[in-house]
């Protein structure tokens, strides 16, 4: 690795502070924001650190019973584990047929689930919310998991995974007579950990991000998932900030909690999406 | 013939195959093609649908509100799209370094990625709020008198331009620094030898090395772009008085507002054609410029 002059270094780390903190600090803002009386919000020069610290945003928040935000925690949380789960299954499960079985057509339908991909969810809304009205799904957490079970992206990754796995240890086994669940189950699936979780990662911070979906598919106030919550809140709320930012911070808690702790395999992922792209 | 072996292969690629094809198919691929269906229907979900030909079409295609929602749409491209990508260039190429620290940063650049759009989206509205917001009073510190931003018509669609740069700046900068980190450090050195400086080698080695992957960022921010919804519908929902209103948007309050199906349908095949035009003029005018190195 060359090295560079100092200056250089110092020039390139500022500027690379400074911008970061432009990435930064409006989350800070928010948190502080939500712990900022109504009253002082308005006052002159705005404090960072508030004074006095005021938790009623929070105690409205959660003390208001039209507001269920512990029920759309919970929900989100329930339709994104399930979403990254069904999608870890059954995407594992396609990507080894594709991987190690031999069948007519294997390709046709591979290059089916990637052409998928490529058409936008925008066309495929009107229809999918018939479909869900079609069989009775509306306002329930099927309609949220169910036609999110299966990812094109998902499949091709561990593909992609499972292709460049060494095939020796699998060889020995099937000459020790053990057939493909086992293999898949014993030596496939440890192997591929890493691009399992990236998965993973992938599918729960997708769904629960979600918002247009959501926004189609539920209207009850106790089926709907914090994204969607948090915007008919800001609905009602119009100009209530410390309010609506003590909902945000709140929300936007957990899926930091998950960055930090999984930010390994989120940027692999994306890099490896990059790459191949 | 198909013997016992044959059926119990068959029944192993279904058990392995079955559970990512069927919903594939039964939630992308039928209402893919329903939506092509349902685009030649008057429908409103509580009588039955009438066919009526192209006339949804039609009527898309000369009313002037989609006419204003597409030029919207446009306008967001034209501001986010460069905006994006020389942000996100310029922090790759300062985060390609093997400094300490670094990974940190990439980490501050990629926090709002993985915020909600809604959470996103209400916290820019506060930012760039006339009354209380930040960005006003620090204007105000230098002597601008700041806009009235969302709330005003001509600043509106700006504000969430800038709201959306901010959010996707960490994703792109991300793709292309694991295309920087894919160049090979060899190239530097021969360059170096030669005598070159580092302005020439980012010109001559990294930004034609790296186009493949500007075409790929490029490509997926544009088509993404096409279909901006999320920021719209929390911070204006189109508004004030229609000066952000963009076909998704139109797209939703047709069909689940006021229980347009037909039209809601005809609108989003009319974008995806527009989507489509757009990737294949990029991918073909893309021999220009993108080297691929073999």
């Amino acid at each position: 690795m060359r090295t560079e002059a100092r200056w250089a270094v110092y020039l390139r780390t500022a500027i690379i502070a400074i911008g970061a903190i432009v990435f930064v600090f409006p989350f800070l803002w928010m948190i502080s924001t939500s712990l900022t009386s109504a009253g002082e919000l308005f006052k002159l020069p705005p404090k960072l650190i508030p004074d006095p610290i005021d938790l009623s945003g929070y105690q409205r928040l959660f003390g208001n019973p039209a507001l269920p935000l512990a029920r759309w925690v919970a929900n989100s949380l329930l339709v994104a584990i399930a979403v990254a789960f069904l999608q870890v299954v059954t995407s594992a499960m396609a990507a080894y047929a594709f991987t190690r079985l031999n069948f007519p057509g294997r390709n046709v339908i591979f290059v089916t689930f990637l052409a998928t991909l490529m058409v936008p969810f925008q066309v495929m809304v009107v229809p999918l919310f018939i479909e869900m009205r079609f069989l009775g799904l509306q306002e329930t957490y099927g309609a949220l998991i169910i036609p999110d079970m299966a990812s094109p992206f998902a499949v091709f990754l561990l593909r992609q995974a499972f292709l460049q796995l060494p095939r020796e240890l699998e060889e020995s086994a099937f000459v020790d007579g053990a057939g493909h669940i086992r293999v898949f189950l014993r030596f496939v699936l440890p192997l591929s950990k890493p691009t399992l979780a990236t998965v993973a990662v992938f599918s729960f911070m997708g769904s629960w991000n979600n918002f247009l979906w959501p926004l189609v598919v539920v209207h009850n106030p106790s089926m709907m998932t914090l994204p969607l919550g948090l915007s008919t809140m800001s609905d009602q709320h119009v100009t209530d900030w410390n309010l609506l930012l003590a909902g945000a911070t709140v929300s936007v808690l957990p899926i930091i909690a998950v960055f930090l702790f999984a930010q390994r395999y989120i940027l692999q992922g994306i890099a490896m999406s990059g790459l191949k792209g | 013939m198909v013997g016992d072996r044959g059926w119990r292969k068959a029944g192993l690629v279904a058990l392995f195959l079955l559970p990512a094809l069927v919903p594939l198919v039964a939630f992308r691929i039928v209402p893919m093609l329903g939506s092509l269906w349902v685009s030649l229907q008057e429908w409103n979900l509580l009588r039955a649908p009438t066919f009526v030909g192209l006339d949804n079409y039609t009527g898309v295609l000369t009313d002037p509100i989609f006419h204003k929602g597409l030029l919207n749409t446009l306008y967001y491209l034209a501001g986010y799209l460069p905006l994006v990508l020389i942000f996100a260039l310029v922090v790759a190429l300062l985060l390609n370094s093997r400094l300490k620290g670094m990974a940190l940063f990439r980490g501050a650049y990629f926090l709002p990625v993985v915020t909600s759009w809604v959470v996103v989206a209400l916290l820019w509205k506060w930012i760039l709020s006339p009354q209380g917001g930040l960005v006003n009073y620090l204007l105000g510190l230098i002597g601008i008198d700041g806009p009235g931003w969302w709330t005003d018509p001509g600043w509106a669609m700006p504000s969430i331009i800038i709201a959306s740069v901010w959010k996707d700046l960490g994703f792109n900068m991300l793709i292309l620094l694991a295309g920087l980190q894919a160049i090979p450090e060899h190239l530097y050195e021969a360059a170096r030898i030669d005598g070159a400086g580092a302005w020439r080698r980012i010109r001559s080695i990294t930004i034609p090395l790296l186009t493949p992957s500007i075409l790929f960022v490029t490509v997926l921010t544009m088509i993404g772009s096409f279909q901006v919804f999320d920021q719209v519908y929390v911070m204006t929902e189109g508004g004030p008085a229609g000066a952000t209103t963009v076909v998704m948007e139109q797209v939703v309050k047709h069909a689940f507002r006021y229980g347009r199906m037909g039209t809601a349908s005809a609108m989003s095949w009319v974008l995806f054609a527009i989507i489509l035009v757009f990737t294949v003029a990029q991918l073909r005018f893309q021999r220009r410029w993108v080297h691929y190195a073999n």
